[in-house]
C-alpha cells in the first residue's frame, strides 16, 4: 500500500494551519505561542540577565541557554517524564546553535539569555515549532537579531516527499524520513538540519527547496504576530 | 543606482526587515548594512532622520549607560565597597569614596550607611566593555530612599514618563503632591504624605507606561489627573 494522499487531506507541499501570538506570558521579557496543526509550543525569554552559575560566564559574549521540555501530558501515549532527558538536551543544544548565527550576543558579555521552550501538546515537529516560537519570543524580548528564523520539518513518507509531517506520517509503516530544517528569513541560510531516515541526495535538495518556501510562509506569520502585539497600540 | 526607502517613518519593524536600498542611507542604532540594503536588527519603531535610519526599541531589558541616573538596591557589602543590584544583567560597585563625603573610620560598619536591601539613587560614572559598572552617590538628587514605594516599569518607557524637560513627571508630582524619582533603569520611587495620593501617582505612572505610544499624552494625563484628584 503506497502513500498516495495525506491523512489530513493536505497537499504534499502544504504546511498545517498556524497560529502565532507574541507576548503571551506577561512576567517574561519576551514570549510567544506557536501552534502548527496539533503541535503547540510556548517560548519564554528571560534576560539578558546575570549568569548563574558564575563559572559559565563568558567575558567575550553573552550565552544563549535553551531549555526545551515536553510537558508530561503532551504526548498521545504514556506520561512523559518531566525534566531534562537525552532528547531534550539534544534539542536544546541544536536550538541554541540554530540561533547562534543570527543573534548578537557580543553586546551582552558575561550575561545569559534564557529561552524556555515548553511543548504542551505534541504531534511531531516539536523542535521546529519550538524554534519558530523562540524566534518570536527573542524579538519580543528586544534581543538584537540579524534576521528571524523559521523552522519546519520536511521528509519522505513512503515514496512521497512531504512538508511538515504529522505524527501519523512520521510513524508511517512503509518507512518515513524526517528532516527538521531551520532557515533564516532574509539570507535563507540553513541553521538547523537533522535527518532521521533515508533520502537520496536529489531528494534532499528538493526537500530543502520546499523547506525554504514553507519557512518563508512561517516568517510572514511570525512577523504578523510581532506587529500585531505592538501596532494595535499605535 | 538610486537609493530607496522601503519603510515609512514611525513604522514598526521586526528583526531582519529591509529598511532601505542603496548607499545614500546610513544605518544607526538597531540597524546594520548588508551589501546594498539596510536591515533592522531590533523589534522597534523606525525613525528616519535625513539619511540616518535608526530603530527605537519598544521592548527589552535595561542596558547600563554612562551618565544615567538609576535607582539601585544594595545587594552585598565588601571591605570597602557596596555591590548594587541595577535591575539589569549587571551588578554595579560603589566604593566608599563615591558613597559619601563623610569620614568613615577604618573597620567601620558599612551597614550603618547603606544596608543590604536599601534603595538608593545613583549615577553611573563608567561602564567598561565587560559591563563593569562604576557608580557614584556624589551629586544633586543622589541619595538613599527611606520611605515610599518602588514601582518597576519598562525601561524603554522611561523617557515618556519623564517627558520633555520633566514635564510629565512634573504634572504627576504637582497634582498628587508626591515626590517621585524615575531611574533610567525603569525603577520609580514614589513617596507621598497621603497614601491615597501615593496610590494615584502609581496608577498614573502605570497609565503613562501603558499609553506611552500615543501622542498628546501629557495633556491627556493632566486632564485625567484633574478629574481623579477632584473625586
Amino acid at each position: 500500500m503506497s502513500y498516495t494522499k495525506r491523512n489530513d487531506g493536505r497537499k504534499f507541499d502544504e504546511i498545517r494551519p498556524i497560529e502565532a501570538e507574541a507576548g503571551v506570558i506577561k512576567s517574561a521579557d519576551g514570549s510567544a505561542r506557536f501552534k502548527i496543526g496539533k503541535t503547540v509550543a510556548f517560548a519564554t525569554v528571560r534576560g539578558p540577565r546575570e549568569m548563574f552559575p558564575r563559572f559559565m560566564k563568558n567575558p567575550k559574549r553573552g550565552v544563549l541557554r535553551v531549555h526545551y521540555q515536553m510537558m508530561p501530558f503532551s504526548g498521545v501515549g504514556d506520561r512523559i517524564r518531566p525534566g531534562p532527558n537525552r532528547r531534550a538536551k539534544e534539542i536544546s543544544m541544536v536550538t541554541a546553535n540554530a540561533f547562534s548565527e543570527v543573534i548578537d550576543l557580543e553586546s551582552y558579555p558575561n550575561s545569559v539569555i534564557d529561552v524556555f521552550i515548553d511543548i504542551p501538546q505534541a504531534d511531531a515537529g516539536t523542535r521546529c515549532a519550538g524554534i519558530s516560537a523562540a524566534a518570536i519570543a527573542l524579538a519580543d524580548a528586544g534581543i538584537p537579531m540579524k534576521e528571524m528564523i523559521g523552522s519546519v520539518a520536511v521528509g519522505k513518507v513512503g515514496d512521497k516527499l512531504a512538508v511538515d509531517l504529522d505524527y501519523s506520517e512520521e510513524a508511517y509503516e512503509g518507512g518515513a524520513a524526517d528532516i527538521p530544517v531551520a532557515i533564516t528569513s532574509r539570507t535563507k541560510k540553513v541553521s538547523l538540519l537533522q535527518m532521521d531516515g533515508d533520502v537520496t541526495r536529489e531528494e534532499l535538495n528538493e526537500l530543502l527547496e520546499k523547506a525554504k518556501v514553507s519557512c518563508a510562509q512561517i516568517n510572514d506569520i511570525q512577523k504578523k504576530a510581532l506587529k500585531d502585539k505592538y501596532e494595535v497600540k499605535k | 543606482m538610486t537609493s530607496k526607502l522601503l519603510i515609512k517613518d514611525k513604522d514598526i519593524v521586526v528583526p531582519g526587515e529591509d529598511l532601505a536600498q542603496g548607499m545614500d542611507f546610513l544605518p544607526s542604532a538597531g540597524s546594520y548594512r548588508d551589501g546594498d540594503a539596510i536591515v533592522s536588527q531590533l523589534m522597534g519603531m523606525v525613525r528616519v532622520d535625513g539619511k540616518v535610519i535608526k530603530i527605537i526599541p519598544l521592548t527589552g531589558t535595561y542596558i547600563p549607560k554612562r551618565n544615567d541616573t538609576i535607582v539601585g538596591q544594595i545587594s552585598d557589602l565588601t571591605y570597602s565597597a557596596w555591590s548594587i543590584k541595577t535591575f539589569s544583567a549587571y551588578q554595579a560597585m560603589m566604593s566608599m569614596k563615591e558613597a559619601t563625603s563623610e569620614y568613615i573610620e577604618k573597620g567601620a560598619d558599612l551597614t550603618k550607611l547603606y544596608d543590604i536591601g536599601d534603595y538608593i539613587v545613583i549615577k553611573i560614572t563608567n561602564v567598561t566593555s565587560q559591563k563593569l559598572i562604576d557608580v557614584t552617590m556624589k551629586g544633586p538628587g543622589l541619595r538613599k530612599l527611606r520611605e515610599g514605594r518602588i514601582v518597576k516599569v519598562n525601561s524603554n518607557k522611561v523617557p515618556r514618563i519623564i517627558g520633555k524637560q520633566g514635564s510629565m513627571v512634573g504634572i504627576v508630582k504637582q497634582y498628587t503632591n508626591t515626590q517621585i524619582t524615575v531611574g533610567q533603569n525603569g525603577i520609580v520611587w514614589i513617596y507621598g504624605e497621603d497614601a491615597k495620593m501615593e496610590n494615584l501617582a502609581e496608577k498614573t505612572i502605570r497609565k503613562i507606561e501603558a499609553e506611552a505610544h500615543t501622542s498628546g499624552l501629557t495633556d491627556k494625563i493632566e486632564a485625567w489627573l484633574k478629574k481623579e484628584v477632584a473625586q
